[in-house]
């Protein structure tokens, strides 16, 4: 896979099919969580899908809080997960 | 996929929103309702903004990748009712080669506000995210549509990585040809379980189970809407078919009461058979291994920006709140109209049908020339009455069994941001006499956390309050987080863009 169809999560590049969000090239890739919760530190990720549950959090590029089931991939983007949910 | 270059759904950067152009009326979700509304109102000689936060029209329904990505992503065989969906797509590409449609995809409406002439709609572009830029447009007219979400009744393991809700399977192999897991179990109640378990066990996963908690002779008791809606005998018997070609077993009367996890994931669900009042049978559990769960108790009505207008509210039926409109769509703020799910859940062709009289209600009101003739509208309108009766005895066949609280663990969390158990839900309604879930959300912080109790306030409501009353979701201010720039920015650059 080349590095124009691809982003880094966590400075590890991750494949993704142009139209994927980002969401959907982690699931492709197997993994269903991405975070921990402030309070019992409980693993979330891919859970509503569709941008209401907020479970899915990522930071894209230093910006964090984003919904990685409605940001479109793009290549070279720069994901990292971990985020606690302090807002 | 041959799909034709269509303009409708050309992305790319789109300049700024100007408001030289004047627009009569602003459509809020490109879903089934909102596509047909905005086709509507467009043929009958509108200028039309059509938003959406979706990367092609379609809404969940019709969810689809964007226009670029339709040849490496495929969706055969995952759509119904596609007929529909290209028409009112070739009639939006048309509308907006001549410039009468404005459609905004990947924008995200935060909120709305009402004005002495119309209505001021706030939304952030989001096409390079995280970057967003603020976009406000204005109309006379404002049609609502953004459609409904996954109702979420949680059980011991429901926030273990590899639970999802339905309709999240279903956009990840909608939107991004992803199926999720090998070894899936569905389960809740309704009729959308069955093409979710149909579209995965097509696309090659294993759908072990999906477990339905109604009784299927629920059915049988309203026999009139059934049989005056073919259609859905047609869509129910070819998921059906599906199914048993990958014998996939339907268990009814039967819930997912629990799930264990294994190094971090999901391995094990537990269902049960359930007694009338949808309590777990003593000796029916069993264990199914699975590594992913699509959970939906049907659906919630989005009324994120329709409560802060001030429109009135109806009971659904269904043990939420909808809309209280007229039989023009209109709700109870002048100018403002709203159509599907929004108004009590219904699918897809109810909203579509409802889009389109909605849209008859904007051009009357609006004086616009082009009114469709009188019998094509009471045509539309009878399909509404017709589906409306098919929902409220879908709604009856498929309740939300009552005793559904028996398989949480004081422990189970109930909210997953803020993680309040359901054990503190409950002593907030038996220590501190809390009632209803703002009280509760005050008392346990369940539903103060990022999803603002939409995931957690159905559950919630049905814990502390009186078993009739429907669940009326919180009012929030702003819709979609949106960062503090957006937010300072959106007022200066009014004058710019609009």
């Amino acid at each position: 896979m080349t590095a124009a169809t691809a982003f880094t999560v966590d400075g590890e590049p991750l494949p993704f099919i142009p139209g994927q969000t980002l969401a959907a090239a982690l699931v492709a890739s197997g993994r269903v969580a991405w975070r921990t919760t402030r309070g019992g530190q409980r693993p979330r990720g891919i859970f509503c899908g569709i941008g209401v549950c907020h479970d899915c959090l990522v930071t894209v590029d230093g910006t964090g809080g984003q919904r990685a089931c409605l940001v479109q991939a793009r290549a070279g983007m720069a994901v990292t997960t971990g985020e606690t949910d302090d807002e | 996929m041959s799909e034709p270059r269509d303009p409708v759904m050309a992305s790319g950067p789109h300049g700024p929103v100007t408001t030289s152009e004047p627009r009569d009326l602003v459509v809020v979700g490109a879903g089934p309702a909102g596509m047909a509304a905005a086709a509507t109102a467009l043929d009958g000689g509108l200028r039309v903004v059509l938003v959406d936060s979706g990367a092609a029209p379609g809404g969940q329904f019709w969810r689809h990748p964007p226009l670029h990505a339709q040849g490496t992503l495929p969706t055969a065989g995952l759509h119904h009712g596609l007929r529909t969906y290209r028409a009112l797509r070739a009639t939006l590409s048309a509308h907006r080669r001549t410039g009468r449609l404005t459609l905004l995809l990947n924008h995200h409406v935060w909120t709305t506000a009402r004005e002495d002439d119309g209505f001021t709609v706030h939304a952030v572009d989001r096409t390079r995210a995280p970057e967003e830029r603020p976009v406000v447009l204005r109309a006379p007219a404002l049609l609502v549509a953004t459609g409904a979400y996954d109702r979420q009744l949680p059980f011991p393991g429901w926030d273990l990585p590899g639970v999802l809700t339905a309709g999240g399977l279903q956009s990840l192999l909608k939107g991004g040809g992803v199926v999720t897991g090998r070894r899936v179990v569905l389960g809740g109640t309704g009729p959308f379980l069955l093409p979710v378990a149909a579209a995965l066990a097509a696309r090659g996963a294993e759908v072990v189970a999906v477990c339905e908690a109604a009784a299927p002779s629920a059915w049988l008791r309203h026999p009139v809407p059934l049989l005056r809606n073919p259609a859905k005998w047609a869509e129910a018997a070819r998921y059906g078919g599906t199914l048993a070609r990958h014998r996939v077993p339907v268990r009814t009367r039967t819930a997912i009461v629990g799930a264990e996890g294994e190094q971090g994931r999901v391995a094990v669900v537990r269902t049960a058979s359930l007694d009338v009042d949808g309590s777990p049978l003593p000796g029916t559990e069993r264990r199914i291994e699975a590594d992913t769960v699509g959970v939906g108790w049907g659906f919630v009505p989005q009324l994120d920006l329709l409560l802060p207008l001030g429109c009135d509210l109806a009971d659904a039926g269904d043990g939420t709140m909808a809309t209280a409109v007229d039989d023009g769509q209109r709700t109870t703020v002048p100018g403002l109209y709203t159509a599907g799910e929004t108004c009590g859940v219904g699918g897809a062709a109810l909203a579509v049908s409802e889009g389109r009289v909605a849209a008859v209600s904007v051009l009357t009101d609006l004086s616009a020339p082009g009114l469709p003739n009188a019998r094509r509208l009471a045509a539309e309108r009878a399909a509404v009455a017709r589906h409306r009766a098919f929902a409220r005895a879908m709604a009856q066949a498929h309740p939300l069994p009552p005793a559904w609280p028996a398989w949480l663990t004081d422990d189970t969390p109930v909210c997953r941001c803020e993680e309040v158990t359901a054990g503190a839900v409950r002593s907030a309604h038996a220590d501190d006499a809390a009632s209803d879930h703002r009280q509760v959300k005050q008392l346990t912080r369940a539903g103060m956390g990022w999803c603002q109790g939409r995931m957690c306030g159905p559950a919630v409501h049905c814990l502390v309050s009186a078993r009739d009353q429907p669940y009326v979701p919180a009012e929030r201010l702003i819709a979609t987080p949106v960062t503090l720039g957006a937010l300072a920015d959106s007022g200066e650059t009014t004058s710019d863009h609009t």
